[in-house]
């Protein structure tokens, strides 16, 4: 069934019946030509953009919770194309470009809000460096504008600009970023590429692989063995673990970040809005609540939620921007896992073992990444060669010394 | 999440800093191979459950510790002074 504002409109009137499961829960096959380990965003967004653009069908994604009970149902839900590194910044320009088409792709509201993000500077040389970022971003196809602090106060009234350690001195809009129901996105995937005949198996744990000469034709499953022609890792957070069962290491250490929320509040806070000392991001969800996050608390953790020194720190960070959220009840903190590579940029590439391709290392910026993710995975996986938005996103780059270190901090991933 | 240092005792975690896998301390000989060394560098088992982890007590005696903690729930398992690690290897 397409979703419109008509059939909105008559369901509403009808009692909401006529409502169809929006994808199936199909028994696994024997046999695919590819199958995905992960239903998360980057996982779905692959199988979709796999049966869309490349005509492969023959897809399972295995998925060992449910769809959206994984990071994509953990993060702060912001969208940006900002970064600086050429390689990245090709990259997530790409992605923020197959944003802002989603919905009419997917036929499915992923409520995508082109807010604005804005980065604070708190001197001159970091204002300096916030205009050297904007005009990259420029220079790659994408926007930023340079605001003094005379329109900072105009536009963000309730900022604190004299703070004796940290007062600001400008900030560089981002316009089209923003922020996008991260549920919705992986329900929106799901859906989509269900419809073009993707099996999503859930409550399906991949346990092994079945690997002969060194070519991948199988995995073993919580649901029996599953042969497969080509088979993709999407499980940022748990990348390390399966790459073991395959047999070898990643530059990865998996670590937790938290996130935090208050309660509902009336419209407060327009924009995203991040902190340029000490690591501060918030918005303002559309229920309300301020959403806000952090650093990682620095060390490895599978555990999904962190300790009180990080949460003290983000809400000390925050009293220093905005003095007026001390007003505002915490709702929620929650822990989600990261991939931290050795340079803190992703990894989309094949691997050791032939027909294994591996998508990972998001660190704490998968969410943004999703379409562009699946997109160029998607176009690895079909045509055996790299996404010119993504050719340097390699596993090899570690060996070469190509790294992608955009805060130039070297192979310490609790630094990224 | 506390860790016991053996010189100061059990202390809370904001005196320490955190370095990462425990495998740092075998530092390859200067002239190993590139493989050798990108497997030192770069390379990391991660696993989900007990990891031998080197953290700097840096608020406190300034000793490194060799920590074996559970990954899957901030448990502290041991401590050891690393030097008496790297000691124990040489």
């Amino acid at each position: 069934m397409r979703y419109s504002a008509l059939q909105v409109l008559r369901n509403g009137l009808t009692g909401n019946k006529s409502w169809k499961q929006a994808w199936r829960n199909p028994e696994p096959k024997p046999q695919y030509d590819v199958v995905i380990i992960g239903g998360g965003g980057h996982g779905l967004a692959t199988a979709y953009y796999l049966a869309k653009e490349h005509g492969i069908r023959n897809i399972a994604v295995l998925e060992r919770s449910y769809i959206g009970g994984g990071n994509t149902g953990r993060n702060t839900t912001l969208v940006r194309s900002n970064y600086m590194l050429d390689g990245n910044m090709s990259f997530y320009s790409h992605s923020l470009r197959l944003w802002e088409n989603l919905e009419q792709e997917l036929n499915y509201n992923v409520m995508l809000s082109q807010r604005g993000l804005v980065v604070l500077g708190h001197s001159d040389g970091q204002v300096e460096a916030l205009a050297r970022r904007g005009s990259m971003s420029i220079m790659a196809g994408d926007d930023g504008v340079l605001w003094s602090r005379e329109e900072c106060r105009a536009k963000m009234p309730y900022l604190n600009y004299d703070d004796p350690r940290f007062p600001i001195y400008g900030a560089l809009m981002h316009h089209r970023g923003g922020t996008a129901r991260h549920d919705a996105v992986v329900w929106g995937y799901a859906r989509a590429a269900d419809a073009l005949g993707v099996d999503i198996i859930q409550n399906c744990e991949v346990t092994g692989f079945k690997i002969e000469n060194g070519k991948m034709i199988g995995v073993e499953t919580s649901r029996g063995y599953i042969g497969a022609g080509k088979v993709a890792m999407t499980v940022a957070g748990r990348s390390g673990q399966v790459a073991e069962m395959a047999g070898f290491r990643l530059p990865i250490e998996s670590q937790v970040l938290q996130a935090f929320v208050t309660e509902g509040l009336k419209p407060i806070l327009p924009t995203v809005v991040a902190f340029g000392m000490g690591h501060f991001y918030i918005s303002q969800s559309d229920k309300g609540g301020l959403v806000f996050g952090g650093d990682l608390d620095g060390y490895n953790s599978y555990a999904q939620r962190g300790n009180l020194p990080m949460m003290e720190h983000i809400a000390e960070a925050g009293m220093a921007l905005m003095p007026m959220i001390g007003k505002a009840k915490m709702l929620r903190s929650w822990g989600g896992i990261n991939d931290m590579t050795m340079d803190g940029s992703p990894i989309i590439d094949r691997s050791p073992v032939e027909n294994f391709f591996i998508n990972c290392g998001w660190c704490y910026g998968g969410f943004k990444a999703i379409p562009g993710s699946g997109n160029v995975f998607a176009h690895l996986m079909a045509t055996g060669n790299h996404h010119p938005a993504a050719d340097k996103l390699l596993l090899k780059r570690f060996e070469t010394g190509n790294l992608l270190d955009e805060a130039g901090n070297g192979p310490t991933p609790n630094l990224h | 999440m506390r860790i016991h240092c053996p010189n100061c005792g059990p202390r809370d975690s904001r005196e320490f800093h955190y370095r990462g896998s425990a495998e740092l301390i075998a530092r390859p000989v200067p002239d190993a191979d590139q493989a050798t060394f990108l497997n030192y560098v770069y390379l990391r088992d991660n696993p989900a459950g007990p990891h031998r982890e080197l953290w700097l007590h840096d608020g406190g005696c300034r000793s490194w510790i060799v920590a074996e903690r559970n990954t899957a729930t901030h448990e502290l398992l041991s401590t050891q002074l690393a030097v008496d690690v790297k000691r124990g290897e040489a």
